[in-house]
């Protein structure tokens, strides 16, 4: 989806407000909306791809005046009525429809208590053969899907070249509308700054993006 | 489209939320200041705190979460993660040759070894080492991912527009703004996180910090150092005693 979630080499964003000794959470509701958000995901309703595609999914103009845990809340509240854990009345009355049954919490004090990164797919899988090798030249594919994808705008069409194969990875663009996980490799691909922005960017630099097969493209060079 | 029949209904539903309890309580003020333009305005209750605050206590009665799990959660992330973790791993690698090199190979069992647990680093952790000709920023254009078991959760200007927008652009520029100006020579990489693996840089050892401690060391390892908008400086009036 060409969202405005997908800002890189936007301009005029104004200047960046750093923060000395932030807090973790800027208010309570802050923290509140960053845990029910997590202790949610035990209920495996729907999975990490699916959750950022919801975020995108907020109308734009939205999505840019909002703070970062308002959209987290915005999204929450969209996505308990989307995926039927939460009726829309519940949610607008607070209160539980008289009568339904009561849950018992998956989100354990326990499972708080350890940091535990998600892991979506043992990426070491053999049966996946990787379609490009690193050394070799790639062109990002030119697509525009409406759906949830993790191909940058400003790197489509681009020529880049592999640099590393992290192993094998679920495909957000499938998974994030439950269309399968169409397991394959992702690399690091390394784009030249003059490739993606032109002959003002230094010769020096250039910009690593991680991309799935389904991605790229041979250059037949 | 499905999709935009969800962003549509979510209108209806909020309206309809916005004549509930929440809305009642929201002062008039909140609501007079954002219409005067004409698009297709939501009428939302806009006092986040209020929402949260009733949509958790909706599902806590519904059992869907447990508000102590909720508490136990926000501890963990206010008082366990944070960058002096990731300050830790800069420091040992800085005092121990061999710990770097595993750091920079297998990121998540080195990181183990700090005693942040076994899991603390996921298998999708990548070190990238800064070096006098090679600097290396982290950004994530397209939401905010970010290596938050180590380094804790993102700072709001990580999760900017600006940060975001630009950091692949005008890498230089946005360095600049952090008070960071680099020779021309030295060649800048942008790593931008589109997909699961989650990258933090190892900054370079400042000079003159040979005599410190790897304990004093850490103290001077900062998160923007291991996202790669800063460099780590010694304490002005020269090294700690």
């Amino acid at each position: 989806m060409n969202g405005v979630h997908d800002m890189g080499g936007m301009q005029c964003m104004g200047p960046i407000h750093h923060e000395a000794n932030e807090p973790v959470f800027h208010s309570v509701w802050e923290a509140r909306v960053y845990a029910i958000n997590r202790a949610l995901f035990a209920w495996h309703k729907w999975n990490l791809d699916a959750w950022r595609y919801d975020i995108e999914q907020l109308p734009p103009p939205d999505y840019l005046r909002m703070s970062y845990y308002e959209k987290w809340l915005a999204a929450l509240e969209n996505r308990v009525v989307k995926y039927g854990i939460v009726t829309k009345e519940e949610l607008a009355s607070g209160k539980p429809t008289p009568g339904s049954a009561r849950a018992t919490p998956v989100f354990t004090v326990a499972m708080a208590r350890v940091v535990q990164p998600r892991i979506t797919a043992p990426s070491n899988d053999p049966s996946v053969v990787p379609l490009f090798q690193v050394g070799e030249r790639v062109r990002a594919r030119n697509i525009n899907p409406l759906g949830h994808t993790r191909l940058p705008r400003y790197a489509r069409g681009k020529t880049g070249k592999i640099v590393l194969d992290h192993g094998v990875f679920l495909f957000p663009d499938t998974n994030s509308r439950f269309l399968g996980e169409k397991r394959q490799h992702v690399y690091s691909v390394q784009f030249a700054a003059r490739e993606l922005w032109g002959e003002d960017a230094s010769p020096k630099d250039s910009v690593y993006l991680d991309m799935w097969d389904d991605y790229l493209e041979h250059t037949g060079s | 489209m499905a999709d935009d029949n969800t962003s549509m209904d979510r209108r209806g539903f909020l309206k309809h939320a916005a004549t509930g309890a929440v809305a009642a309580t929201i002062p008039s003020s909140m609501h007079s200041q954002d219409h005067d333009h004409d698009h297709d305005h939501q009428v939302v209750p806009s006092d986040p705190a209020l929402r949260t605050k009733a949509l958790e206590s909706l599902l806590v009665e519904k059992g869907l979460v447990d508000q102590a799990a909720l508490d136990a959660l926000i501890d963990t992330f206010e008082h366990k993660v944070g960058p002096r973790n990731g300050a830790k791993v800069v420091a040992r690698a800085w005092t121990d040759p061999n710990y770097k090199a595993r750091l920079l190979s297998d990121a998540a069992s080195a990181i183990a070894e700090i005693g942040l647990g076994k899991s603390a680093a996921g298998d999708h952790t990548l070190v990238l080492e800064n070096t006098p000709k090679i600097h290396n920023l982290v950004v994530c254009t397209l939401c905010s991912c970010y290596p938050w078991t180590v380094l804790g959760l993102p700072p709001v200007w990580y999760k900017s527009t600006a940060y975001r927008s630009r950091a692949v652009i005008d890498p230089r520029g946005v360095l600049r703004e952090f008070g960071l100006q680099l020779d021309e020579d030295v060649e800048v990489r942008v790593w931008d996180s589109t997909a699961e693996l989650r990258y933090f840089v190892l900054p370079e050892r400042p000079a003159g910090s040979e005599n410190l401690s790897e304990s004093e060391l850490a103290e001077l390892v900062t998160r923007d150092a291991m996202v790669g908008v800063a460099k780590v400086l010694m304490p002005a009036g020269g090294a700690k005693a």
